[in-house]
């Protein structure tokens, strides 16, 4: 069963900049991890070494935060839509470090 | 909030705000909150612009404004309260200038200073809520624990070149910024470099929710954005809500909090300064040789000029480049190093020369041997051997 992924601008260059992925899964966990598995380079970006999400890497399941719902087991639908929200600096986006 | 003893209107500001005074639920008590009100804007940037000229149009009646920095041209594109003419002023001063243009009613405080873990609370003292319009983490976490500390409201934006985020933080029963993202991304995690980019109207967008929700909080109107976050595409034209709750566990604004005080957000946020040089060898490793602008010129005029790999982005090379470099991204470097002769003599450059000591060290742990970088990358070949070449 696929469920739509947004994947957020900064993470874009990881998907072939693709903004939606279609991915397989029954829960949150299972799409995320089918997710990283078919775009390699996303896996350091939204998870630590010990496979726990990034605390900067917010995921929501439609407008509910995958926290507050049981995280990766949260089951998923295929009218659902998986959220990638990693947080952003850029106030005035002035500063180019390079 | 501005709420009692709110300030008399005179004539002249009867007719300047006759616009106001004539919706119903706004009425002379909104202008006279608005009036009575002190908002802390932190930067005078692509946010704070709009977010300065719509409340100062709008009568908020004290603006204070924190930014430490100089107009330049790179800010002209976005930064709409300063002007062609302000460029090399301090931005303070242009932004002063141009908001007492609108409304001279208004009173400006500058702070011409960083905001500091040990000045937050000093500059934040007083002030009716704050707008955060900064560009950095470690300003956007010590924003939000100095509101949370001092019990101010936060009026929170944030934009990535087409997109944006937008909520009010920090109200007595809401969420913070901690709650939502309990840690910064370490540096360097995504490269910094190339998330330069942000389309100029995007922060006029995002700074106008930023005022709309100050006005709506002074003067008590409307449902304020809070326990959501609104989620802004330009190229989509989609705003899209999520929930944003309240962490119980969260450590500045939870049940049990552990940060009652203000931290070293540098070291919170892992890094030695927003344009961290290229991170130092770590140890056991060799340190990569730099090459200056001017002597590159004259190796590459010479009988074995190096190869000049340039790893910026193509957006990038179509600004300026340097002649005959060869052209591969750093992000695709790894898996395209076979398109590289391991005995080259090979000079990495970029935009400034951070990214390109990042692609030495990568060459260098692939087996290559001649590698140098170019020290200050393609602005130093502007500024010393070519000034065709346009800065970016």
């Amino acid at each position: 069963m696929a469920v739509k992924v947004q994947i957020p601008a900064p993470l874009r260059p990881f998907t072939g900049s693709h903004s939606t992925v279609e991915v397989d899964g029954r829960d949150v966990g299972e799409v995320l991890e089918n997710l990283v598995a078919a775009h390699p380079q996303l896996r350091p970006q939204l998870f630590q070494p010990d496979g726990h999400i990034r605390s900067f890497v917010n995921v929501y399941l439609n407008d509910e935060d995958i926290r507050y719902t049981g995280r990766g087991q949260t089951p998923v639908q295929p009218t659902d839509t998986l959220t990638i929200v990693p947080s952003v600096a850029g106030g005035s986006a002035a500063r180019c470090c390079c | 909030m501005a709420t009692t003893l709110a300030s008399p209107l005179s004539n002249e500001e009867i007719l300047r705000y006759s616009r106001h005074l004539l919706i119903p639920e706004f009425g002379m008590e909104g202008q006279r909150k608005l009036k009575a009100a002190r908002v802390l804007t932190i930067g005078a940037g692509g946010l704070g612009s709009p977010v300065g000229l719509y409340l100062a149009a709008a009568g908020v009646g004290t603006i204070g404004i924190v930014d430490f920095d100089v107009v330049d041209f790179t800010n002209l594109q976005r930064q709409v309260i300063h002007s062609t003419a302000d460029v090399g002023r301090p931005k303070l001063d242009s932004a002063r200038d141009t908001l007492h243009g609108i409304n001279p009613e208004v009173e400006i405080i500058g702070y011409e200073t960083r905001l500091t873990s040990e000045n937050a609370l000093e500059i934040l003292r007083g002030y009716d809520l704050v707008v955060d319009g900064t560009d950095n983490f470690p300003t956007r976490y010590l924003v939000n624990d100095a509101c949370v500390l001092s019990g101010i409201p936060n009026v929170y934006a944030s934009i990535f070149r087409f997109e944006g985020q937008a909520s009010v933080l920090a109200l007595r029963d809401g969420p913070c910024y901690r709650c939502w993202y309990p840690e910064p991304p370490p540096p360097g995690l995504v490269p910094s470099c190339a998330e330069g980019g942000v389309l100029g109207v995007l922060p006029g967008l995002m700074g106008l929710i930023q005022a709309t929700e100050a006005i709506k909080l002074i003067t008590g109107i409307g449902e304020p954005l809070k326990n959501r976050v609104l989620l802004f595409d330009a190229l989509g034209m989609r705003f899209r809500e999520l929930k944003l709750r309240k962490n119980p566990e969260c450590p500045v604004c939870g049940a049990n909090p552990t940060i009652r005080e203000l931290i070293d957000y540098q070291e919170f946020c892992g890094i030695r300064g927003e344009e961290a040089p290229a991170p130092a060898a770590t140890a056991g490793e060799i340190e990569i040789l730099e090459i200056g602008a001017r002597a590159l010129a004259e190796e590459l005029r010479g009988a074995a000029p190096p190869l000049v790999l340039d790893v910026r982005e193509p957006h990038e090379v179509a600004i300026a480049s340097i002649p005959g470099a060869v052209l591969i991204p750093l992000g695709e470097l790894e898996k395209r190093l076979h398109e590289l002769d391991r005995a080259a003599d090979i000079v990495a450059q970029c935009r400034s020369g951070v990214r390109s000591m990042k692609a030495a060290r990568l060459l260098r742990a692939a087996g290559f041997t001649r590698l140098r970088n170019l020290k200050g990358g393609i602005l130093a070949w502007s500024d010393e051997v070519d000034p065709a070449v346009p800065k970016y």
